[in-house]
């Protein structure tokens, strides 16, 4: 794998195309095949659009088919009417058989934080105040000496170019738990583990306790302390309920891996962007997957593996003799 | 009907009595009220901005507000323990002496549960957590679990008290043989108030801080400090604009209780701070912050040695006879003891758990002038709740308010 050492690739420069994915360009627009319960909007809204529906609107989990179907296309239209232009909001179910992993490979992240800014563009985090769903981490090599410790971590570095020198990094987002305790904690069940493993968050239901964020070992959680903010030409029009619909103030929100894209088979933005490849995603459940691959062949690990969380993120360091 | 009627005597009779007092009744409740507005006022700006007028951010997203919230639990609960040996073994004369602690106790409920809803993204949709409405995540989160006996706990204390007032009103003796099974009820219902309080925080395997089962006991030691500390002021309070009798006997006997409460509660801080410190581990770093600071980030741990040494000061009066005895020595040991027991169980006990965030990240909080104002708030209206509540209470006591068939 002939990528040269201590590679430096320019923090603002342009992203190169990811190398080895053939799903990638799979589904563009939505309103397309077998796709659930996508519905696609027409641009304007012709209906006054009443707040109090949304008030009384029920818990994701507790909506029936029709509720859902109705529910959607009241958000595209919404949305649509917002924004001006064509918004199309899902609520694209699990695939049968599929359990999401990701895995990271730290000897090739070069802390350029692509990754964070895809991630922002894709999910329609507010720029304004501003949240990111990925934290990178820039780590002292000298300090790793005694075994990596998070709160070495620096996530507010700032170098012309990365990856400086004698420093690693480790991106952080939400690490999908199997036992997460900001489920557990929820006071309303406004947060839960899907049936493919990705935990969401029904924005509609929290009521910004923030209980989930002092359970969450990972800090994975963010909270819109303010008004979130996101420009409309800068809005992502392809959305799911539960993933990256504009949120309000006072809620909770954080990584879904990407649910709107991974769930009709594209990889998350993070992974698309990253340009040393550094990023593995796939199906667990499935042998020949590229997460199965890493986890065959690469020695992986998980952050705070002695709490039982069981997260579905898994590190690992993937080219050996690479500093 | 008949019971019907004069229940509407009483309102109508208790509206009458808080609405006529003397001079210093009126200035004092123009002194909260201005409080109160100001915390209204306080509580529009964050209502209409978001808790971005908070100084929380997502490293801490905890700080005074549930600092206030954990504190006052323990206020709540202490002062109906202090008052149960009262009902139970016919503890003297002293009928106005457990009505105020339970009035004492509503207040306080009352008032941890202003400091949840003000600590609310979405105060709007708290109907989300309730049965029949939302969906409570019952029994997994332990937050439906608290909202379920501070609510069981406030209905018990509120009852008892309305009961026994009403009852005095209309000129009959409380009916014992319910009242009684229902002071027992409210006795594991204070203990459970601060034990589940407790596991909300021991319950969070990734904050290592709080992880730790001396939690809930020092949860108990920390609130039979506060409450009882606040009781006796309150007492002395009263007893000084005439609206309470009680002997000087009783007031000692609190303050040798709190003797043994101090005490222990000291020894639980000494013992966690054995163990987090004579083997460190990377955990530590939470006491580290707590009594040290870290990234020069000592504030916290100002106030927490500064706490120590007045809870220090507090146990040295209440365990010396000869200090005990001396009325002002005593009443200022309360005052020691309630704020050393503010600072520690409040955001000494909030802010530890919190930082280093789970990346290990400093975040340095203090609470923004709009959580302080907010705070100050809730305090004036749970003492303008009290004094209302009490001048009744005194005015049915003393036999100047009456049921005209009584």
């Amino acid at each position: 794998m002939g990528t040269p050492r201590n590679r430096r690739v320019k923090q603002a420069g342009e992203a190169p195309e990811p190398s080895g994915s053939s799903r990638r360009d799979f589904i563009k627009t939505a309103a397309t095949v077998g796709a659930g319960a996508i519905v696609a909007a027409p641009a304007v809204a012709s209906g006054f659009d009443f707040d109090l529906e949304s008030f009384f609107q029920k818990n994701f989990r507790e909506l029936s088919e029709e509720e859902l179907d109705a529910l959607v296309k009241r958000l595209s239209r919404k949305y649509s009417k917002k924004y001006g232009k064509d918004v199309s909001v899902s609520a694209i179910g699990p695939m049968d058989g599929v359990l999401y992993g990701y895995g990271l490979d730290i000897s090739r992240c070069t802390g350029c934080r692509r990754c964070v800014h895809a991630c922002v563009e894709e999910n329609n985090q507010s720029r304004d105040p501003e949240i990111q769903w990925i934290r990178v981490l820039e780590f002292e090599r000298s300090e790793a000496l005694r075994g990596i410790d998070l709160k070495d971590g620096n996530p507010y570095y700032e170098h012309k170019e990365v990856p400086d020198e004698g420093k690693f990094y480790i991106p952080i987002a939400c690490q999908h738990c199997e036992d997460s305790p900001c489920s557990k904690v929820c006071p309303t069940g406004a947060t839960w583990r899907e049936p493919d493993g990705i935990v969401v968050i029904d924005y509609d239901w929290c009521i910004g306790c923030r209980y989930c964020m002092a359970a969450c070992p990972y800090g994975a959680r963010h909270f819109n302390w303010a008004e979130p903010n996101v420009p409309a030409e800068d809005i992502n029009p392809d959305m799911h309920v539960i993933g990256n619909v504009p949120r309000k103030r006072g809620v909770v929100e954080k990584c879904t891996f990407c649910i709107q894209r991974t769930r009709k088979g594209r990889y998350p933005a993070c992974h698309e962007i990253c340009p040393v490849g550094a990023r593995k995603f796939g199906n667990l459940l499935d042998p020949e997957s590229e997460i199965r691959y890493v986890m065959k062949h690469k020695r992986t690990f998980v952050l705070k593996a002695e709490l039982e969380t069981k997260p579905k993120f898994f590190y690992f360091w993937g080219t050996e003799g690479r500093s | 009907m008949d019971t019907l009627r004069l229940f509407s005597q009483f309102i109508r009779g208790s509206i009458r009595v808080v609405a006529h007092g003397g001079a210093g009744y009126y200035i004092w409740l123009a002194v909260l009220g201005v409080v109160m507005a100001a915390g209204l006022f306080a509580y529009g700006n964050q209502a209409l901005n978001g808790l971005i007028t908070s100084n929380m951010r997502d490293q801490v997203s905890w700080g005074f507000y549930i600092g206030n919230f954990a504190f006052l639990v323990g206020v709540a609960a202490a002062a109906v323990v202090l008052v149960i040996p009262a009902y139970v073994y016919n503890w003297g004369p002293i009928r106005d002496v457990v009505l105020v602690g339970e009035l004492l106790s509503v207040a306080a409920i009352v008032m941890c549960m202003l400091f949840v809803v003000v600590d609310l993204g979405r105060p709007e949709f708290v109907w989300h957590l309730m049965p029949g409405f939302g969906t409570p995540n019952f029994p997994h989160s332990l937050l439906t679990w608290d909202i379920l006996v501070l609510n069981c706990y406030f209905l018990i204390n509120w009852f008892i008290v309305t009961h026994i007032l009403f009852m005095a009103f209309t000129g009959r003796d409380y009916n014992h043989r319910l009242v009684l099974p229902i002071i027992f009820l409210s006795i594991p219902f204070a203990i459970g108030i601060h034990t589940v309080t407790a596991f909300l925080f021991m319950g969070l395997e990734g904050r290592p801080y709080w992880h730790t089962a001396l939690l809930a006991p020092r949860f108990l030691a920390g609130a039979f400090c506060s409450g009882p500390s606040l009781t006796l002021v309150v007492f002395l309070v009263l007893r000084r604009i005439g609206k309470l009798s009680i002997t000087d006997a009783a007031l000692l006997k609190i303050g040798e209780l709190l003797a043994y409460a101090m005490a222990v509660n000291l020894f639980f801080v000494g013992t966690e701070v054995f163990t987090e410190f004579y083997g460190e581990t990377a955990h530590t770093v939470h006491a580290r912050f707590q009594w040290f600071g870290i990234d020069g980030q000592s504030t916290l741990a100002t106030y927490s040695w500064l706490a120590l040494a007045m809870n220090a000061t507090a146990l040295v009066i209440f365990v010396a006879p000869s200090l005990r005895n001396r009325m002002p020595l005593l009443a200022a040991a309360c005052v020691l003891a309630f704020g050393g027991v503010f600072i520690e169980k409040g955001m000494g006990l909030i802010l530890p758990g919190l930082t280093p965030d789970a990346l290990g990240e400093v975040y340095a909080y203090g609470p923004s002038s709009t959580e302080v104002v907010v705070g100050l708030g809730i305090w004036a209206f749970g003492a303008f709740l009290f004094t209302l509540m009490t001048k009744v209470a005194s005015a049915i006591t003393s036999g100047s308010l009456r049921s005209e068939s009584a």
